[in-house]
């Protein structure tokens, strides 16, 4: 049988968000890229809910964009309403969402793809991986990777593949008791990967997610509902992007709630959930929970909210939000229907749950290169992840080391007071992780260092070294890092006496008068003041961006509170720079505990840093581990 | 790569003649320098040779502690083969402790449970043959030093412990869960209840501090109470203790009216001291009042001096004086030894027999004599015996006395950020701190409680 042989540098299986933002940092690196979907409709598709960001998920978005990855740019471009989240909190909790319109941002995305040079996409599925043994083990890899095969029976020759199947693979979505063997939105399956991936040795699990219906807009009383309105100024997404770009017409969500109703009725069916049923098996999120596992577990919440958010401007469906369920198609209806404003709703799309095929992503080294098979990558839901951000994060991660493995380069890694990036990898492949991985604020140590604000000047850097940032966006990043650091050195150095002027103008403040001089930058730190609140008294002022003056407020009034973090920081890295060399024998090391060395034989930690966070591995069996690298 | 300080007691911690205080990392010889003065003051350590001794003196800041020997070893050989500096104090336990304390306070951090064989190791002073071996003693160390502590709390001490980290832990994931979800979970009013909360932690953490060890009588010092028959001297004791005229000190009976109070310090010991008005069957109603007070403060106290006047019979007053100090800690001081001795050895001894922990000294406040015996007999009676164990149970005491405070002092950040009112998510970053500190007294670390603790208190969104 004749077949087609295609020799390329990178095939990424799946166009989601990992696969796009992968296969677009490969090809952008020069390497010739092909990207495999099940169906060209639905690259970049938002199968849940209609946003990007969010708290902590706005952090990595404009992370991914100072790497150089597109998610922030597309939906600059295509979002309907925005909104910072926390602004009355903390400058480290500040997070951007936005709404997106999903087919617009769809179709962006694909759009950005198909005009990459070096990069082609193909609709086929994905079959197999082929891979052969290597004739001397290198470290820990076994296997190298060699290409993939497709249903049709093309065989596509590749120095790494990236897999990122999100959802797809032996996915079957629950509608109460009808059951259908597809992917998210009733896109096709792939069945055959997995059982590639296990003849390869790739230990996989299955997880579990869910979604909420979709109503037709015109069936929703939304008089009875309450308006949530965009920001009035909207704060975009890219570094890259003008922000007078994003100052569009934006559209409303709406707030409505439960009530003991619908409640009710979801207790009288909760035999009919394939949850509580028992016919689900995965692992589902615990950070978003069905309305049904809301319901049983918080049973003294007298309701519960409900966002009702428009899929787009070129549709009338509706997400409703916090109402995900897998209960059967009646009792849905009538479950909605109790909730003001849903009385006479039309659903248009029904409510389901879905189980997919994932790997325990503690196979991966902190690259997202697989420990025991060389070239091959992971990112996103496959890797056991949940959520659009934390999927492309991973995809421009896994892109960039991909090409870099190529091109024989270091890989990059981010560690964990780098980038929520950073902390969303080690986590994955550090930690025992039971349920899709979520991002969230409290999972960041370091938050404080940790910004959306400062994205840029924590990663720009790394992003032009890799090439995927361009010269300009470097040297914005770098104009913006030195004024900032010029406008602070000046506050430092600014005093201010105890002159009627002055103390006239911080009583003027509700501020108390000075005692003795102090400086501008000492004034800043008072609550009541800031750097806006000082122009009347700080006479040599220049005129300043506001992206740079944000900087300065943070800096200074939080001063104490940062250098605290970076102290911290301090320690972290001493053990983060210790490595453990591929090679170790684990055996050799008498002292560590049994359930240490099953533990680190299993994880392969490449730092002694990374050895200390993994659970089940003591403070003493890292004495021992340091003793023991020291003596070798 | 420069390593950080550390110092710790190297002998045992008890009243023995010398004590040796042992410091190791690449600032021992800058930091002890700090803190050591020469005869002349003109000698710094950091220009003398290696392995050479030198006399002098340790400060904290301006205040003397103790005279000493400082051994300087400059690295590669030395013990750990670093810096290494060796300080030869008096044996006493406090004066141990003081200096310590001043060394930590001087950039050391104190030295985790055989972290200088650990280090010896690593820096490759101990052999490869002796590795595995000294693993395992590592090994166990660390292990018995947390068994050690664990065990060495009293059973409600920890419960106590576990029940404040459970309460730091659910305002933590409160306010995380707000920031994650913020549109489902609102921090509104949440400030007020807050600072309830820090206040009812900071209060609890500051009962267990003064539960720790002699962690109470360290920190507030020893309420020490003067007590004896008018004129037998009492005031005298007390100003010649803290050395200044404080006291109205006359021959008239009865001078002393009310009680003084005034806080000294002892060689390190902190003595807060209730001198009282001399307790006799009186008539006068204003001293009849200073007399009434003074069996109130008796009953307080941790320690009673009772003065007895050497020159002088004893009598019915003090009988009664003896009866209500019998259940107490008490120094019989027999002052007055200048004078002719009325009272003989066995009618004190008769007069005394019911006291149980009982001390007797014979002083002369007026001569200066017997009050070097008077403070080591204090010294004995609250420092000595029940302080001298093993040196890792006493790092760990005092290790759970450092995460004690540091959790106390967590908890102070917490509410000066509520009254700066700063942002609600720089309250978690202290409470954090809080929650860690308190886990590794139990021997718990943080790992991923706060997300579980998220996931099982709050309902959040989708």
């Amino acid at each position: 049988m004749s077949e087609i042989r295609e020799k390329v540098d990178v095939c990424v299986v799946g166009a989601g968000h990992a696969g796009c933002e992968a296969a677009l940092a490969c090809a952008r690196l020069g390497m010739e890229t092909v990207i495999f979907t099940v169906s060209v409709d639905s690259i970049a598709l938002m199968p849940c809910n209609p946003n990007i960001g969010g708290s902590s998920k706005g952090h990595l978005v404009r992370e991914i964009d100072a790497l150089g990855g597109e998610m922030g740019k597309v939906i600059d471009k295509t979002f309907i309403q925005s909104k910072m989240l926390n602004r009355s909190k903390g400058p480290a909790v500040h997070s951007l969402r936005a709404q997106a319109d999903k087919a617009e941002y769809s179709r962006a995305m694909r759009k950005v793809l198909e005009n990459q040079e070096y990069l082609t996409i193909k609709q086929s599925e994905v079959v197999e991986l082929l891979a052969e043994d290597l004739s001397a083990q290198e470290g820990q890899y076994v296997k190298k990777i060699t290409g993939v095969k497709t249903y049709t029976g093309s065989v596509y020759e590749a120095k790494a593949v990236i897999l990122c199947t999100g959802t797809y693979l032996k996915a079957r979505c629950l509608c109460g008791e009808a059951i259908t063997y597809t992917g998210p939105n009733g896109l096709q399956a792939a069945n055959y990967l997995t059982d590639s991936l296990v003849s390869l040795g790739v230990e996989m699990r299955r997880f579990k997610t869910g979604t909420p219906a979709r109503m037709d807009k015109r069936s929703i009383d939304f008089d009875k509902m309450e308006e949530q309105l965009g920001d009035e100024t909207v704060v975009p997404f890219s570094f890259s992007t003008n922000p007078d770009d994003v100052q569009i017409d934006q559209v409303s969500c709406w707030l409505t709630y439960t009530n003991e109703k619908t409640h009710d009725i979801i207790r009288a069916n909760l035999d009919r959930s394939p949850i509580y049923a028992g016919i689900i098996e995965g692992t589902g999120p615990r950070y978003c929970p069905s309305i049904e596992d809301k319901v049983v577990k918080f049973a003294d919440k007298e309701r519960h909210q409900v966002f009702i958010e428009p899929e787009g401007l070129h549709t009338n469906e509706m997400y409703v939000g916090g109402m995900s369920s897998s209960l059967p198609e009646d009792v849905q209806l009538s479950m909605y229907r109790t909730v003001p404003g849903l009385e006479h709703c039309k659903i248009v799309k029904n409510a389901y749950a879905i189980e997919y095929d994932c790997i325990n992503p503690e196979q991966l080294y902190p690259t997202l290169e697989f420990k025991r098979i060389l070239g091959l990558f992971s990112g996103g839901q496959f890797n056991g992840s949940s959520g659009y951000e934390e999927a492309a994060a991973q995809g421009l991660i896994a892109g960039i080391n991909a090409s870099l493995f190529i091109q024989e380069k270091e890989q990059i890694v981010l560690d964990r007071s780098q980038a929520y990036i950073g902390v969303l990898i080690d986590d994955l492949v550090t930690k025992e992780n039971f349920e899709p991985y979520r991002m969230m604020t409290s999972r960041a140590e370091y938050r404080l260092l940790l910004r959306q604000d400062n994205a840029d000047l924590r990663l720009r850097k790394i992003g032009f070294e890799v090439g995927l940032v361009s010269k300009i966006e470097m040297d914005e990043m770098l104009a913006k890092k030195y004024m900032t650091e010029k406008e602070i050195e000046r506050l430092k150095n600014t005093f201010v006496g105890a002159a009627k002027e002055y103390q006239d103008f911080l009583i003027s403040q509700g501020s108390s008068p000075l005692k003795t001089s102090a400086t501008l930058a000492e004034l800043m730190c008072r609550p009541e003041l800031s750097y806006e609140s000082l122009a009347a008294i700080d006479k040599e002022r220049k005129w300043l961006p506001d992206n740079v003056i944000e900087q300065v407020n943070i800096e200074i009034k939080y001063e104490g509170y940062i250098s605290r973090q970076l102290k911290q920081v301090e320690q972290y890295k001493k053990m983060e720079k210790k490595k453990i060399p591929v090679d170790i024998d684990y055996d050799a090391i008498g002292s560590l505990r049994l359930e240490a060395r099953q533990k680190l034989k299993k994880m392969k930690p490449v730092s002694v840093g990374q050895a200390s966070r993994i659970s089940g591995v003591s403070p003493a069996d890292i004495s021992v581990l340091l003793v023991y690298l020291r003596e070798q | 790569m420069r390593t950080d300080t550390i110092a710790a007691i190297a002998t045992a911690v008890s009243d023995s003649g010398i004590g040796i205080i042992r410091v190791s990392g690449d600032g021992a010889i800058e930091n002890i320098d700090k803190i050591y003065r020469s005869k002349s003051e003109k000698k710094r350590l950091t220009d003398v040779r290696s392995h050479t001794i030198h006399y002098g003196f340790i400060y904290d800041g301006e205040e003397l502690i103790d005279e000493v020997m400082v051994l300087v070893m400059k690295a590669p050989n030395t013990y750990t083969k670093e810096d290494t500096v060796e300080i030869d104090c008096h044996g006493g336990i406090l004066v141990m402790r003081k200096i310590l304390e001043t060394v930590i306070k001087n950039g050391c951090r104190l030295a985790e449970a055989g972290e200088f064989t650990k280090r010896a190791f690593l820096n490759g002073r101990i052999d490869l043959s002796k590795a595995e071996a000294i693993m395992d003693l590592i090994h166990s160390k660390n292990e018995f030093a947390l068994k050690a502590s664990v065990q060495q709390l009293k059973g409600s001490v920890s419960d106590k412990v576990k029940s404040l980290r459970g309460d730091i832990l659910y305002e933590i994931a409160f306010i995380e869960s707000a920031l994650d979800d913020p549109e489902h979970i609102s921090l509104d009013g949440y400030c007020e209840k807050l600072e309830q909360m820090a206040l009812s932690v900071k209060k609890d953490l500051g009962k267990l501090i003064d539960t720790a060890d002699n962690g109470k009588l360290l920190k507030d010092g020893i309420h020490t109470v003067i007590v004896g028959k008018p004129n037998v001297g009492k005031s005298s004791l007390l100003n010649l203790i803290v050395g200044e005229e404080k006291a109205i000190v006359t021959s008239v009976a009865g001078t002393t009216r009310d009680a003084l109070e005034e806080y000294v310090k002892l060689n390190g010991i902190g003595l807060n001291i209730i001198d009282t008005a001399g307790i006799r069957d009186t008539k006068d109603e204003v001293e009849r009042i200073g007399v009434e007070r003074a069996r109130t403060y008796a009953n307080n106290a941790d320690l009673i001096i009772y003065v007895v006047d050497a020159s002088r019979k004893l009598d019915e007053n003090d009988r009664e004086i003896v009866k209500l100090i019998s259940d107490k800690k008490v120094i019989v001081l027999l002052n007055k030894t200048d004078l002719d001795q009325v009272v003989s050895d066995s009618e004190l001894m008769t007069l005394v027999s019911e006291i149980n922990h009982l001390r007797i000294i014979k002083t002369s406040t007026k001569e200066n004599i017997g009050i070097d015996e008077f403070e080591n007999v204090i010294k004995e009676m609250f420092f000595g015996g029940s302080i001298v164990v093993n040196d890792e149970i006493y790092i760990t005491s005092e290790r759970h006395k450092e995460a004690l405070l540091e959790a106390y002092e967590s908890m102070d950040l917490v509410l000066k950020s509520l009254a700066d009112d700063m942002p609600e998510d720089f309250y978690s970053i202290d409470l954090m701190s809080a929650y860690a500190a308190l886990g590794r007294i139990i021997g718990e670390e943080v790992g991923e409680d706060v997300v579980n603790e998220i996931f099982s208190k709050f309902c959040m969104g989708k």
